[in-house]
């Protein structure tokens, strides 16, 4: 079967509509959240019409179906990720931001002793090209317990600069955090090498999946990273519903973040225990139905096959580069070929300020994003304040490419008459 | 064209010439003010003599609404008093936040009120106001002085 975004679409109730006057909806803004399939949305409407209850609690057949529907949805992350460990190394959150602060959180909270630990004799490690989600609760944690904060640089031609990586990744770092591919540059990182250092001095990686999880097939055993974090939203699914894979012995030794009712084993007065993992993370009534939809969403991509979904991309993403190399005044902030690149394509034309790209494009029915993107430092380290930004998925096709194109040089002729 | 209410003639112009542009060696106070959600920016330095704004300068960088409205904010409130600039400031505040449902008054505004067009735009009311929040600031603080 060929891969047809025209007919994934078709499963996409959003592009029923038209956008201001009647134009054609061009989606180019996946890599802030995604559109949902009819699916989603009906597995999560399902979800309160038939099955409504709390999880884990209650002795009544609604709990049981609703507990059951829950941990399926567990149960299908576990297998899209590949958890050695199955589903008892998936914690559902709130999204991926939720993910990364609970990590930083938890290692705040170990004690002495524990491998978490950071003093000031400890280093984290994070990367110039981070969303502000895998950068501020580094720095604050650094700032916490003392230890410092350190990070890969970015080269001019959008990659990290590995060449220092001994000099990064020292034999004091405890924790290493990136990203696998940028929400600007569309940029993915290798890992092979940063987690085999990491490995070696006994840091921790941690890997921001957000923009990787809904676009390719992620195998976390054979990544070889120690902790995975990505949001339901960007996924096809639903919003308020974020994954945390880990493996379960450093799951099992990570102090809990958040406390209160799901996630103890004993309580009195004066202390508590915990429940074993996941339950240890998940305190509180979760976002069931929420969770229900991205096991709807992550069904719905193993349907289309994540090989496919990510030739499609890596195949539209060329087809766009190439024709926006064409345009006179543009600069493509990324890469500009598809080697180890996902379907961001972040740009600038001629002085035009992209906040007014984004509003002509707007007026011609395209969704886009504009702005530093949550990454503010690599904003100043590209020397540009500002970008446009287009993010391609599964229901985008050549026609999209084709008018975002045409608009940009509508853009330059719109803005350019004075 | 919709775009076009957005984008008056008025609104390029300053923005392709903006007024005002380049700060002034000396000042009574100086603010710097950012937009969080797109990182345009602008420093503004106001000189207050007498209770009179003598010169108001600025730097920044950002899209055509936010620096067009500073260019034009500056061309207004230039030898004004704090009091007549209080009077301006208020107009426009009221203008961006009319939605579209108010022309503002040239008698106050001037050129300004080619910002009506932008208060249609939720996205970019805040754009238009960046310079006019530094300002508020500024005078505050000169004041202080
Ligand atoms: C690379 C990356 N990390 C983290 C996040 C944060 O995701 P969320 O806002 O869903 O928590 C995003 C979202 O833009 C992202 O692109």
């Amino acid at each position: 079967m060929t891969f047809s975004p025209t007919d994934v679409r078709k499963d996409f109730p959003i592009f029923n509509r038209t956008i201001r006057d009647g134009k054609r909806l061009v989606y180019l803004d996946s890599g802030a959240t995604s559109q949902k399939p009819l699916s989603v949305i009906e597995a999560e409407s399902n979800f309160y019409e038939f099955h409504n209850a709390a999880v884990h609690r209650g002795a009544h057949q609604l709990a049981e179906e609703a507990t059951d529907a829950y941990e399926g949805a567990r149960a299908i992350v576990a297998t899209f990720l590949g958890s050695p460990g199955g589903s008892d190394e998936i914690i559902f959150t709130k999204s991926a931001t939720e993910s990364l602060n609970l990590l930083a959180y938890a290692m705040g909270n170990a004690p002495v002793g524990n491998r978490f630990a950071l003093s000031s004799k400890d280093r984290i490690v994070v990367t110039e090209m981070e969303h502000h989600a895998n950068l501020i609760p580094w720095q604050q944690l650094s700032a916490r317990t003392g230890a410092e904060l350190s990070w890969f640089k970015v080269t001019p031609d959008s990659r990290l600069d590995l060449n220092s990586i001994d000099e990064v990744i020292t034999a004091n770092t405890k924790v290493v955090s990136i990203t696998h591919q940028s929400n600007v540059l569309g940029t993915i990182n290798p890992l092979a090498a940063i987690v085999k250092r990491a490995h070696e001095v006994g840091a921790i990686v941690i890997l921001d999946a957000c923009q990787s999880v809904p676009h390719m097939r992620i195998d976390v055993k054979a990544l070889g990273v120690d902790f995975l974090a990505f949001s339901g939203h960007k996924a096809l699914g639903p919003t308020g519903i974020g994954v945390l894979w880990g493996h379960m012995n450093l799951l099992d030794e990570l102090p809990p973040f958040l406390f209160g009712g799901s996630m103890i084993e004993t309580v009195t007065m004066t202390s508590a225990t915990w429940a074993p993992v996941p339950q240890k993370f998940e305190a509180g009534v979760p976002n069931m139905a929420q969770a229900v939809g991205l096991g709807a969403a992550l069904d719905y991509l193993s349907g289309l096959g994540m090989d496919e979904v990510h030739a499609h991309e890596v195949e539209l993403t060329g087809y766009l580069l190439d024709k926006m190399k064409t345009i006179p005044g543009i600069r493509i902030v990324g890469p500009t070929n598809t080697l180890l690149r996902g379907g961001t394509v972040s740009f600038t034309i001629d002085d035009i300020h992209p906040h007014d790209v984004g509003q002509y494009l707007d007026s011609q029915g395209i969704a886009v994003r504009t702005g530093h993107h949550c990454a503010w430092p690599l904003a100043k380290c590209m020397l540009v304040p500002a970008t446009t930004r287009a993010s391609l998925y599964v229901y985008n096709d050549e026609v999209d490419c084709d008018a975002l194109v045409d608009a940009i040089l509508g853009a330059q002729k719109y803005f350019g008459r004075f | 064209m919709e775009l076009d209410s957005l984008y008056q003639e008025v609104i390029l112009d300053h923005y392709k010439h903006p007024q005002h542009k380049g700060l002034s060696p000396t000042f009574t106070a100086q603010v710097s003010h950012v937009n969080t959600s797109c990182g345009d920016e602008i420093i503004l330095n106001i000189i207050l003599e007498d209770g009179v704004i003598s010169s108001l300068t600025w730097e920044g960088q950002g899209c055509s609404i936010s620096q067009a409205s500073v260019s034009m904010m500056t061309d207004l409130l230039t030898g004004k008093t704090l009091e007549e600039s209080g009077t301006i400031t208020k107009s426009f505040a009221d203008l961006m936040a009319s939605k579209g449902t108010s022309a503002g008054d040239p008698q106050i505004l001037e050129d300004a009120v080619a910002f009506a067009g932008v208060s249609k735009f939720p996205g970019r009311v805040k754009c238009s106001l960046l310079g006019w929040m530094a300002f508020k600031d500024a005078a505050i603080q000169a004041q202080a002085q």
